[in-house]
């Protein structure tokens, strides 16, 4: 039986998944990816994580126990940086997930915990797989091959995404799944929902928010959908780069959204406890302000987010710009 | 100009001096209180941390009294306090101030690069480096002061017959320090502070508890912040070892631990240096454990991320070492006496462990 890798269906999940996926497939190891979030997933997170970790760390958590009797390995890469930027890493849970989970759960198979740091060089990555590779006893021609599948379907996955795909939709079609471009052709409005890829794509942690705006007749633009290229331009804005990889990504994609005036209205979601999220927000919120123009509404979910209050939230968000809108 | 910087435990007592030498005028913010807090609380995000918000609060203040300009630190990250001038900036333009937020890009630690940085910043065009390394080794020489004395004063405190004694000797001494103008006049007052303190009336037969305070920089360093906790355990009979000092990295009679050995003892439970000063948490108290201390307290702003991700990993330390270690998460709802409280239950279960609870006199 070959063995299974169990990865988690939540943090750098969204960013990383296609690769990592195809990377162990390609070298003859079996994936299996954590269910999606459910009460239980978060219970359980909740559980097993220090109280005073954010909500998607509990996630975290929740997800690494559900693959508990599932996989004979755990993949919970250290992320340091992914890509050259050099002052930028990741938020401090990110840098100490292996520990934490390590420390605060017992029980489960061995942890993957490689680190990947690839602001070190160009090769980095390869290198990375090739350790992991060999760690399989796999030879050096299958993992060539298996890191070039995986380029591959990262580079796939990206199109997707520039093409206005959400992750998960785009991990679909890979998948060989259909996949309905659920993005409304006629939109009464468009919204930029702003947020760490794994607040944004978990539609329980976030009470479905994307599914509900459009259900009000509403397109929805997310921070994974502005290229890379131009999201790096945007750099230039502000006297100085957060230190936090997924932070960046959503101020930039904020200061995008802003100045090219695609949008009617800027949700950024929070995470409850989120220490990154508090600055970024601040600073969507006074960009927005001092350009005039386009508004801005936060969220901040926890695991106790009610669906009533939120809708009401929004909905007044919503018929406020629709009035907005007709006046002008 | 009128210049103005962070209010942090006794230190503004030396950056006014080094301002002040330069030809500026130092605007030394109030002592941070209820009123910095709740200027800082309005208008920062509700989940910065504590500092960021004391700090907004005394900037606030300081503009107030007529600051132009405010010099600050920001690390090197990956902790938002390499973001916070960034964003305080940007608040203060949102107030309609244009008073202007100077960020030095140098660690904490390295003293000696920040003021180099403040003298290309504030020196005063014709200033030579003679002139501002004399003005510059002044101040660095009465901050060496402040430290001495403070570090004193927790050693003496649980000693005092009369409690209350050290903490007015102590703010008696600072009044004098700041008069001294010249080196000689500095070195003189070390003298008189130190002598003013080993005077204090004390017991020394007490059996005392002893403590290491461990934790995020400013909480640890501005009394306001963490509600005079080195204070409040002192009066009841613990002598207190704080981990962190401006200049300690300078020499060893303070107990001062070299980074180096902090993160190498850390090393077996923290693989990466994640910010902020987790990893020193972690090094500290396995270290106070080796000293022979009864416990430690972590002190960590609340939604601190180094300190929390420290957390967990201090469990498994108090399980390695047998040292107890009582983190305190500090927001603006701490009340005192919630704290006093936990300290008291902290500092009861020291002394059974210690099983001398007669020895000590509270
Ligand atoms: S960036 Fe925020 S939400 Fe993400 S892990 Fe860090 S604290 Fe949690
Ligand atoms: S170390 Fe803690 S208090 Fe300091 S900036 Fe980072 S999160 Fe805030």
């Amino acid at each position: 039986m070959p063995v299974k890798i169990g990865i988690p269906r939540a943090l750098a999940y969204y960013a990383y998944y296609p690769f990592w996926k195809e990377f162990f497939q390609k070298l003859g190891l079996e994936t299996v990816i954590s269910q999606v979030t459910t009460k239980q997933i978060l219970d359980d997170g909740v559980k097993e994580a220090v109280t005073d970790a954010c909500v998607p760390i509990k996630v975290f958590h929740g997800h690494v126990r559900d693959l508990k009797d599932k996989a004979d390995y755990i993949f919970v890469p250290r992320l340091v940086s992914i890509n050259k930027e050099k002052t930028v890493t990741f938020c401090p849970k990110f840098l100490g997930l292996p520990n934490m989970i390590k420390t605060s759960m017992t029980g489960l198979p061995p942890l993957i915990d490689i680190r990947v740091d690839l602001k070190k060089g160009k090769l980095e990555l390869f290198k990375i797989c090739y350790r992991l590779g060999r760690k399989f006893d796999v030879g050096l021609w299958t993992i060539v091959k298996a890191y070039s599948s995986g380029m591959k379907a990262q580079a796939k996955y990206q199109q997707l995404l520039n093409e206005q795909y959400s992750p998960i939709e785009a991990v679909n079609i890979l998948d060989g799944e259909d996949s309905l471009l659920a993005n409304s052709t006629d939109p009464k409005l468009k919204f930029a929902v702003l947020g760490f890829p794994y607040t944004i794509y978990d539609k329980f942690v976030n009470v479905d928010i994307i599914n509900k705006l459009r259900k009000l007749g509403i397109k929805v633009l997310t921070a994974e959908m502005v290229p890379p290229k131009i999201l790096l331009q945007q750099a230039k804005k502000v006297p100085k780069n957060l230190f936090w990889n997924f932070s960046n990504q959503v101020l930039r994609a904020a200061l995008y959204y802003l100045d090219n005036s695609k949008v009617d209205g800027i949700i950024h979601v929070t995470a409850f406890g989120c220490g990154p999220d508090a600055m970024v927000d601040k600073m969507i919120e006074l960009e927005a302000k001092q350009r005039g123009k386009i508004p801005f509404m936060s969220i901040t979910i926890d695991e106790h987010t009610g669906e009533a209050g939120l809708m009401t939230r929004i909905e007044a968000f919503v018929d406020m710009l629709a009035l907005r809108r007709e006046r002008s | 100009m009128k210049i103005t910087f962070p209010y942090m435990g006794t230190y503004h007592i030396a950056f006014k001096m080094l301002i002040e030498g330069l030809g500026h005028e130092a605007i030394v913010p109030p002592k941070p209180s209820k009123k910095t807090l709740t200027y800082g609380t309005q208008n920062s995000p509700e989940f910065a941390c504590l500092p960021f918000k004391i700090l907004l609060g005394s900037y606030l203040e300081a503009i107030e009294l007529g600051a132009e300009m405010v010099i600050t630190s920001g690390g090197a990250g990956p902790c938002r306090a390499g973001y916070y001038g960034v964003l305080h900036q940007k608040i203060l333009q949102d107030l309609g101030y244009d008073t202007k937020i100077v960020v030095m890009e140098s660690p904490f630690r390295n003293i000696f690069d920040f003021l180099g940085k403040i003298r290309s910043v504030i020196g005063p065009s014709g200033v030579s480096w003679w002139t501002f390394g004399k003005v510059f080794r002044k101040a660095w020489e009465k901050l060496k002061v402040l430290d001495d004395i403070e570090f004193l004063s927790h050693q003496i405190r649980p000693f005092e017959l009369k409690r209350g004694d050290t903490t007015n000797v102590f703010s008696k001494c600072l009044e004098i320090i700041d008069q001294a103008g010249t080196i000689p006049e500095i070195n003189e007052v070390r003298v008189i502070a130190k002598k003013m303190l080993n005077d204090i009336p004390v017991d020394r037969s007490r059996q005392v508890l002893k403590v290491g305070i461990v934790g995020e920089i400013y909480v640890v360093l501005e009394p306001f912040a963490n509600h005079d906790i080195e204070i409040t355990l002192g009066e009841m009979g613990v002598l207190t070892h704080r981990s962190i000092y401006l200049s300690d990295w300078t020499r060893e009679s303070t107990g001062y631990e070299s980074t180096q050995k902090v993160i190498e003892v850390a090393s077996p439970y923290i693989d990466e240096l994640f910010g902020g000063h987790g990893i020193y948490s972690v090094g500290h108290s396995i270290l106070y454990s080796k000293k022979g201390f009864d416990g430690v307290v972590q002190l960590a702003p609340f939604t601190c991320i180094p300190e929390i991700v420290a957390k967990p990993i201090l469990n498994k330390v108090t399980q390695d070492y047998n040292i107890p270690v009582l983190t305190v998460f500090l927001d603006e709802q701490t009340g005192k006496a919630g704290l006093q409280t936990r300290l008291e239950a902290f500092v009861d279960l020291l002394a059974q462990k210690r099983d001398k609870l007669e020895g000590i006199a509270i």
